[in-house]
């Protein structure tokens, strides 16, 4: 049995939840206060996510990086790689919000696109 | 064989070379730091004090009150804020009184105009904020704020423009006495930027003049590092007192002073703490709770609206009054030393006093083409719409702000970069503008500081640093570590 | 020149209020804006989490301001960039408001405004206001500073860091900072409680394992030219250092994330009266400052933790501009008023005041508590009579609070009255 402890976010509560945990697989959830907290915790101890918003380089433009985010969300353990594969783009200015800076960052199946419109 | 060499470009360091700077004398200022002003002279009260602190006789009084006058008129010719706001120095309780008349007589005999003795009633009057119990005050109309760092640049400006060469980085090892095939004795000097040769040497090293003075002298001098800590407060809160308020010291030991600055914030300090540490200028947290605690009680209500703290070091002397003169045991070699509190408003006369050493030593004749005045960086936030508009017609960078806070320009940053002696740190062009001096404290301005200083100076920015070697901003580029 | 309304600043207050004038009908609108483009800090806020109220999904900063931006373009709303507003006066006898500004190109000029409206935004408290002992070496950098270097420059402050204050911009700076290769140490904040949003700290820390100290402060900075540790010790109740809890941290970097207070410095020039407590001015029901014509909204108003509510917000003051210009000679109001007063755990509200005939069916009123608050009520009485009473599970100074006044229900309760001032209290309680 694996016991986790969360810090619920979807409101400004925070509730303490406490997740129960065998082989991977969720046996209770207690201490939140409505079924998002549930959804939360539930989703965050068996396949937690994030997107990643970050810079990338720009060349020739007015300012010499560029924001991105990832268009979607990636598993929480690649956020580093997702920011590492990142170090490898160089992007031509100008650039325009939506454009895609990468079809598939760190093989996580998502794009990346730029955020910030930048001549 | 360089005619005068002075150690320091602190207040009285500028103030003797500017002084020296009259005469055809081949002068170098030597500066450990990376710009003028940068040790004691630029952590103090900025106050012009009316001399009548000092024991009759002493050379503190003797200079304090002439360096007064001058202030008064080098401001003006010198181009650098000053205001003769008056001083007050308040007695807090009845027994006071004898103190605020034994301040009086001294002052009177120190030569100090217009003293006089203010009551309850008429304190209340001239400073609705003053503290409840105070009784009664010395009243000093001739006391006054000045912006310590541009007295500081002026003299020395006006130095470099007459001649005088200043070399920063360049921190005295040691001090030789030698004596030439002429039989005239000569100072060799080791620095970390190489070696000097000097008729004669004036030590204005601040607190590390006894180390130099020892050097060369038999009768040994012994400075402490005098610790005062200070708390500048917002410019909301300026106009809280319009006089400079010190307090009669009492058992609980010297006072702390109130006062509004030249440029319209409100201060307090110092603190008196020996040290032996002349690097030491951290702040403390018992320092400034005693700053807040202490100057509040001269004042109703002490507004906690700080913008920044800091701490400065005064170079006392045991002996306890300022040394200053040709060593016995070393001709040529001129002390500026113990030079605290009255320090600043004495540096102008010490200036005046030393160069009569070296004028009797030398016989140097009157340079015929030396300029007087100097012309200070203009200031948008003080200038009039006529005046802006003018500014701005001339050279529209005076219409880009750079600092919000103090509504300080581009035009202004570089004109404070290319001038004579101009800045090549962050903190020097601070100095100079008040960029960053605000109530933000270079939250937004930094950024774009630096860039300035880079193109001007023709360097990468992340070479540019805040006060010399080591204090570097950014360094690399995002990602460089992953 | 001559303009109905100049709205100072073109961040997400100046801009949203500008769409919203322009969607009332007024044509004669001048954007002012200092920074080279607009969108104001949105445009270095590049982490996600803005427009879920306005927009409905979750956007970066510079993507929630290029949405308004783009409307200023569409509508063709005239803005001047790089110029900076020097100085603001009030004409009583004309009404007008007269600002005076300069940029490169027009040198120093001046504008004869008949309304104006203040976005000018926030700043960041400096060390100076926590009087944080030590050293005063480079490589001390507010949090907005870093994060001006790291996303609009592309450059790192330091590379070993230690943040001070759990502000949200400390929070998201933590994360940045990782992101781009530095090392964070740890999140020092004085109080017992953060102040920054939840998911922040969950998303910006614990995702990092950046430990968050709660009750302690940085008591000794190191270092004479560059930064080269600072000490941090734990707090009392009376959030005095512990002796004895001191631990050293090796760092090059202290960033600072201590609040942001309102830049009022034009408003203050203009004489509006201020509001000790929020740093802004003093509104009444439709943002309207105590000089008629003059509005506020946004950062400078008071601080928002949601850019949504600052849109929201500006987009009221926007309106209420229009409105002022349009019945510019209506008689002076002398209909019911309502003073809003706060205690027992409410620091501020705004809007202040409430004039009925002015009032809309439904009025926000905003307000941010001085405590962390759990299972408590929030009462609201009018001329004592209680209007509403919330129960809470959390309130805390981090995160705005709101009510909504029904404008029904007001003159339900005033209408008996004799008196025409009246007295709104909304206080915390315990439950019974």
């Amino acid at each position: 049995m694996e016991i986790r402890e969360l810090t619920c976010i979807r409101c400004p509560i925070g509730c303490h939840i406490t997740v129960e945990m065998e082989n991977g697989e969720v046996k209770s959830i207690t201490g939140n206060s409505c079924p998002r907290g549930e959804e939360y915790a539930s989703s965050e101890v068996t396949h937690p996510e994030r997107t990643v918003t970050s810079l990338v380089r720009l060349k020739g433009g007015e300012r010499p990086v560029v924001s991105v985010k990832t268009d979607g969300n990636v598993p929480k353990e690649k956020m580093m790689d997702v920011v590492k594969a990142l170090k490898d783009i160089e992007l031509d200015a100008p650039v325009r919000i939506g454009d895609v800076a990468c079809e598939d960052i760190a093989g996580c199946g998502v794009r990346v696109v730029v955020t910030s419109n930048v001549g | 064989m360089k005619d005068v060499t002075i150690i320091g470009a602190g207040v009285t360091g500028s103030a003797v070379a500017r002084e020296l700077s009259k005469y055809d004398l081949e002068i170098t200022v030597l500066e450990k730091e990376s710009d003028v002003c940068e040790g004691t002279s630029k952590a103090n009260s900025g106050i012009v004090h009316s001399g009548y602190d000092a024991k009759p006789g002493t050379l503190k009084a003797r200079f304090n009150v002439e360096g007064n006058k001058l202030i008064h008129e080098l401001s003006k010719s010198l181009d650098f804020p000053f205001r003769e706001n008056g001083s007050l120095v308040l007695a807090l309780e009845e027994e006071g009184r004898a103190g605020i008349e034994e301040l009086l007589e001294r002052g009177r005999r120190n030569g100090v105009p217009d003293l006089r003795i203010v009551e309850r009633d008429e304190l209340k009057e001239m400073e609705p904020n003053v503290s409840d119990s105070a009784v009664c005050a010395l009243y000093a109309p001739t006391g006054g704020v000045v912006c310590p760092f541009n007295m500081n640049i002026a003299f020395a400006e006006n130095a470099a423009d007459n001649g005088v060469a200043f070399r920063f980085n360049t921190e005295v090892i040691s001090i030789e006495k030698k004596t030439g095939e002429d039989g005239r004795i000569f100072y060799h000097l080791e620095t970390s930027n190489g070696s000097f040769d000097t008729r004669i040497v004036v030590n204005a090293a601040g607190v590390y003049a006894d180390r130099f003075h020892n050097m060369v002298s038999e009768e040994k001098l012994h400075i402490t590092p005098r610790k005062g800590q200070y708390c500048l407060m917002d410019k909301t809160v300026g106009g809280l007192v319009k006089h400079t308020l010190f307090q009669l010291p009492t058992k609980l030991g010297k006072g702390i002073l109130v006062t509004p600055t030249v440029h319209g914030n409100l201060m307090a300090g110092p603190t008196a703490e020996d040290t032996d540490n002349p690097e030491d200028t951290s702040t403390t947290a018992e320092g400034l709770d005693t700053v807040l605690s202490r100057g509040a009680l001269s004042v109703s209500r002490l507004p906690r609206m700080t913008i920044t703290s800091f701490a400065g070091l005064r170079a006392h002397e045991d002996g306890g009054d300022f040394v200053i003169g040709e060593i016995k045991d070393a001709p040529g070699f001129i002390d500026a030393a113990g030079i605290e509190s009255p320090g600043l408003t004495a540096a102008p006369a010490i200036g005046v006093y030393i160069a009569g050493i070296v004028r009797d030593l030398l016989n140097p004749s009157e340079k015929k083409d030396f300029i007087r005045t100097r012309k200070g960086i203009p200031s948008m936030a003080l200038a009039t719409d006529e005046e802006r508009a003018a500014l701005i017609a001339a050279d529209p960078a005076y219409s880009h702000v750079i600092c919000r806070c103090e509504l300080v320009t581009e035009g202004e940053i570089r004109n404070a970069i290319t001038r004579t002696l101009g800045a090549t740190t962050v903190d020097g062009v601070k100095r100079r503008t008040r960029a960053g001096m605000g109530r933000c404290q270079a939250g937004f301005c930094l950024a774009r500081t630096i860039p300035i200083l880079a193109e001007l100076l023709g360097k990468s920015e992340e070479e540019i640093e805040k006060s010399g070697a080591g204090s570097y901003y950014v360094r690399g580029n995002i990602k460089d570590n992953l | 020149m001559k303009r109905d309304l100049v709205i100072i600043g073109g961040g997400p207050a100046g801009l949203a209020a500008a769409v919203s004038a322009r969607k009332e009908g007024l044509e004669d609108i001048l954007i002012i804006e200092r920074d080279t483009r607009l969108g104001g800090i949105l445009n270095q806020c590049i982490h996600n989490g803005f427009g879920l109220h306005t927009f409905k999904e979750e956007l970066t900063g510079p993507e929630y301001a290029a949405r308004y931006i783009t409307q200023v373009e569409d509508e063709k709303i005239p803005y001047l960039l790089d110029t900076m507003v020097v100085d603001i006066s009030y004409d009583e006898s004309t009404g007008d408001k007269k600002v005076t500004a300069m940029n490169s190109r027009d040198g120093l000029f001046t504008i004869d405004a008949r309304s104006v409206i203040l976005a000018m935004g926030c700043r960041e408290r400096p060390r100076g206001a926590l009087n944080i002992p030590g050293y005063r070496p480079a490589g001390i950098y507010s949090a907005g500073t870093a994060q001006y270097y790291v996303n609009m420059e592309g450059r790192m402050p330091g590379k070993k860091v230690v943040i001070l204050g759990s502000g949200d911009i400390g929070l998201i700076m933590a994360r940045r900072m990782t992101y781009e290769g530095a090392r964070v140490l740890c999140v020092a904040e004085l109080q017992p409680y953060s102040g920054g949003l939840k998911r922040n700290i969950v998303q910006c820390l614990d995702d990092f394992g950046i430990p968050l100290l709660l009750s302690h402060t940085v008591v000794d900075i190191m270092g004479k030219r560059r930064v080269e540790g600072v000490t941090i010790a734990e707090v009392d109740e009376n959030r005095k250092p512990i002796p004895g809890t001191e631990v050293f941290y090796e760092c090059d970097t202290l960033l600072l994330s201590c609040g942001l207070i309102p830049e009022n410095e034009l408003s203050n020039k203009l004489g509006v009266r201020m509001n000790p407590v929020t740093g802004g001015a003093v509104v009444n029901e439709s943002l309207e400052t105590s000089i008629p014509g003059v509005y506020a909204c946004g950062n400078v108003l008071h601080v928002h933790d949601l850019v949504d509510y600052v849109s929201g917000e500006a987009s009221e003051a926007g309106k209420n501009a229009v409105r002022f210009l349009k019945s510019e000679d209506a008689a002076e109001d002398d209909g019911d008023v309502i003073n809003i007063r706060t205690e027992n755990g409410v620091r501020y509200t705004v809007p202040s005041t409430v004039r009925i005939s002015k009032m809309p069916d439904t009025l926000t009123v905003r307000f941010r508590v001085g405590n962390e608050y759990r299972d408590k009520n929030l009462a609201v009485y009018l001329d004592g009579k209680q209007l509403m009473k919330l129960p809470k599970r959390v309130m805390a100074p981090g995160e705005m609070e709101q009510i909504i006044l029904v404008k029904s229900k007001a003159q339900e309760i005033i209408s008996g009255a004799e008196n025409r001032e009246h007295e709104l209290v909304i206080r915390v309680e315990d439950k019974e």
